[in-house]
């Protein structure tokens, strides 16, 4: 590989890092900060994937026509496609929190699996709403005229990044303030929290509502970067399993952390394909996907085990009114 | 739609087979054990390379029983299978559980690295023997007709036999031996059970022995039933919980009611819907229970 190509696969594998460095934070949203079990996080992901490629292209004619179906197609422009895909990934966190959050925390994981599943089905099953398992393609880039074409993903790692710092400031602000506060507090005991006179449902409704907004505006920036989705994108060990590794490796309760841990494991991930598809014997080189769903588990497992506070660790300073 | 609601009593007691072992644990050990389907998967790959790819090339003979598709020596192997997935199980709870309840974490990282262990699991199970489908025997069977215009095939009466036959020895066990009313005990609180002289960590690895062996059983049992896919115990994680959540977290009796419910659910419901659409049947299930009950049918806790 020579200089420029190594450069341009840093490029693609900083795109996807910041985007999981998305999902990361809306994640800890929910997780870090608030305690809340979301093991669904794919299913946020398709939605927004799929809501703003539905609002974002053009519904197909002529002989397309035959071949893609889709439910919508209204062509508007990108902002408006991420934008549909914030609203109605959040929405869906609504309609799962609602039933579940009063209850067991770990029934608010339990529905979170059923809701990625059932959302992978209908896009899978339904091929009047997206096209089904062949899913939608040419899903327009933003601003593609502005550069060549060779030199696209530079400006599209821009708008990543731009994305990733705006989240990150975002959750910041709201964290070290007092809602932010409750939040914590109700992590920590949710009893004590409600004996302060905190609503703990709806502190936790809106944390829930907002991390799946902002895993909705991950699904749509993937979206427009791999300009084709199908439900295959979609499973749980791609949506929602690594997001959780990336989470607990950088830190959860940490932004910091979030988003390192999303490059980093990122960077595994995609790294080890090398290791997988050269080192290994031919027996297991076929299989080598495998071997490193395997490598995350076990990298779960070992963080769980031997450093649950991650590599940054939690901040536990929490306003700045505060002595450290 | 009689065969439907037949056919959903066969998967409703694999699901219960599962279930029960998954709402052992949920009582006892309290936390959401989401590597139980791949449990399952484990017990349903481990009778395959015993009965379809080990011992015929040992020369150790089938012998068949009945109209049965297999016979004698799938038994053994089913027997086996359930012994390894219990030690399995026993193995990954010294190394992952037990440290995690030294430390006193809460359990949803107990979910958590449940769920972690459900991806090893099912990784491992992809590394040895790839993606694709397999089967426990090839040969077509004719079915029974029955009346009503129900055809079972003799399979699927050893699948109810099997499952009733399990489930009556653990009502016993839990009943009338005393490491039976121990686990019991454990399961309505902990606390008192250990302070009155219970050897709480007996109990917990005789909860994983029982709940690893059960869902052995069920993913045998589905296989013989369809066929063995790595993701096949991810798949029956939804009606598991499902069936757990209907019948009261912790209650042996009401999972049993609940996964034949949510079998003849799922079953019926592939008269209007693609049959692929079960597992979100299940999800549909829960989550009107939980809006109306959101303590089980029978629960109280």
């Amino acid at each position: 590989m020579d200089v420029s190509g190594l450069f341009s696969y840093v490029v693609s594998l900083a795109i996807m890092g910041g985007i999981y460095a998305i999902f990361a934070l809306g994640l800890n949203v929910q997780w870090g900060y608030t305690g809340l079990f979301n093991i669904g996080i794919a299913g946020f992901f398709a939605i927004g994937a799929y809501t703003s490629a539905l609002i974002t292209t053009p519904l197909p004619e002529g002989v397309y026509a035959t071949y893609v179906q889709q439910l919508v197609g209204l062509d508007l422009p990108f902002p408006v496609g991420v934008l549909g895909a914030v609203v109605v990934s959040g929405i869906v966190g609504l309609i799962v929190g609602l039933p579940t959050l009063r209850l067991r925390e770990d029934y608010l994981a339990i529905a979170t699996i059923g809701i990625a599943e059932a959302i992978r089905l209908i896009f899978n099953n339904e091929s009047w709403l997206a096209n089904g398992p062949r899913g939608l393609a040419g899903l327009p880039q933003p601003l593609r005229a502005w550069v060549e074409p060779q030199h696209y993903n530079y400006l599209y790692l821009i708008i990543v990044l731009l994305t990733v710092a705006v989240v990150y400031w975002a959750i910041e602000r709201g964290i070290r303030s007092p809602w932010g506060r409750v939040l914590r507090a109700i992590r920590e005991d949710e009893v004590a929290a409600a004996m302060h006179g905190k609503d703990v449902f709806a502190f936790k409704l809106q944390a829930l509502v907002l991390g799946s907004a902002i895993m909705g505006l991950g699904g749509a920036l993937y979206a427009h970067y791999v300009g084709a989705i199908s439900p295959d994108a979609f499973t749980p060990l791609f949506g929602t399993f690594l997001v959780w590794v990336m989470l607990m490796l950088g830190g959860s309760g940490n932004n910091k952390g979030a988003i390192l841990g999303a490059f980093l494991v990122w960077g595994i991930w995609t790294g080890s394909t090398f290791v997988t598809d050269q080192a290994l014997p031919p027996f297991f080189a076929a299989r080598a996907p495998y071997v490193r769903f395997l490598l995350i588990g076990l990298i779960l497992e070992a963080i769980i085990l031997l450093r649950p506070q991650g590599i940054i660790g939690e901040e536990r300073r929490v306003s700045k009114l505060l002595e450290e | 739609m009689t065969e439907l609601i037949v056919y959903g009593v066969v998967l409703g007691s694999i699901i219960a087979l599962g279930a029960i072992g998954l709402t052992l644990l949920y009582g006892i050990l309290r936390f959401a054990h989401f590597a139980h389907g791949d449990l399952m998967t484990l017990g349903a790959y481990v009778v395959l390379l015993l009965n379809v790819q080990l011992l015929p090339g040992l020369g150790i003979p089938e012998f068949k029983l009945g109209s049965l598709s297999f016979g004698g020596r799938m038994l053994g192997a089913l027997v086996i299978s359930m012994g390894v997935t219990a030690a399995v199980a026993l193995l990954i709870d010294r190394l992952l559980y037990r440290p995690l309840r030294a430390r006193h974490s809460s359990p949803i990282i107990f979910a958590m690295a449940s769920l972690g262990m459900a991806f090893i699991i099912r990784s491992l199970i992809y590394i040895i023997w790839g993606p694709q489908f397999w089967f426990y025997a090839q040969d077509l069977r004719p079915a029974w007709e029955l009346p009503l215009e129900v055809r079972l095939r003799p399979d699927q009466v050893f699948i109810l036999v099997l499952v009733l036959v399990l489930v009556v020895l653990l009502y016993v066990f839990l009943q009338r031996t005393k490491l039976g009313k121990a686990m019991r005990a454990t399961a309505d609180n902990p606390q008192l059970a250990w302070v009155c002289g219970i050897d709480t960590s007996r109990v917990i690895a005789w909860t994983w022995i029982l709940g690893a062996a059960l869902a052995a059983a069920a993913g045998v049992l589905y296989g013989v039933d369809a066929q063995l896919r790595p993701d096949m115990g991810w798949s029956f994680l939804l009606p598991l919980f499902a069936a757990v959540v209907l019948g009261g977290i912790g209650s042996p009796l009401g999972a049993l009611v609940g996964g034949l419910i949510l079998g003849v659910v799922q079953q019926v419901s592939t008269a209007f819907l693609l049959p692929t659409y079960k597992p979100a049947v299940a999800f549909l299930v829960l989550i009107l229970l939980l809006f109306i009950r959101p303590r089980g049918l029978f629960g109280s806790a």
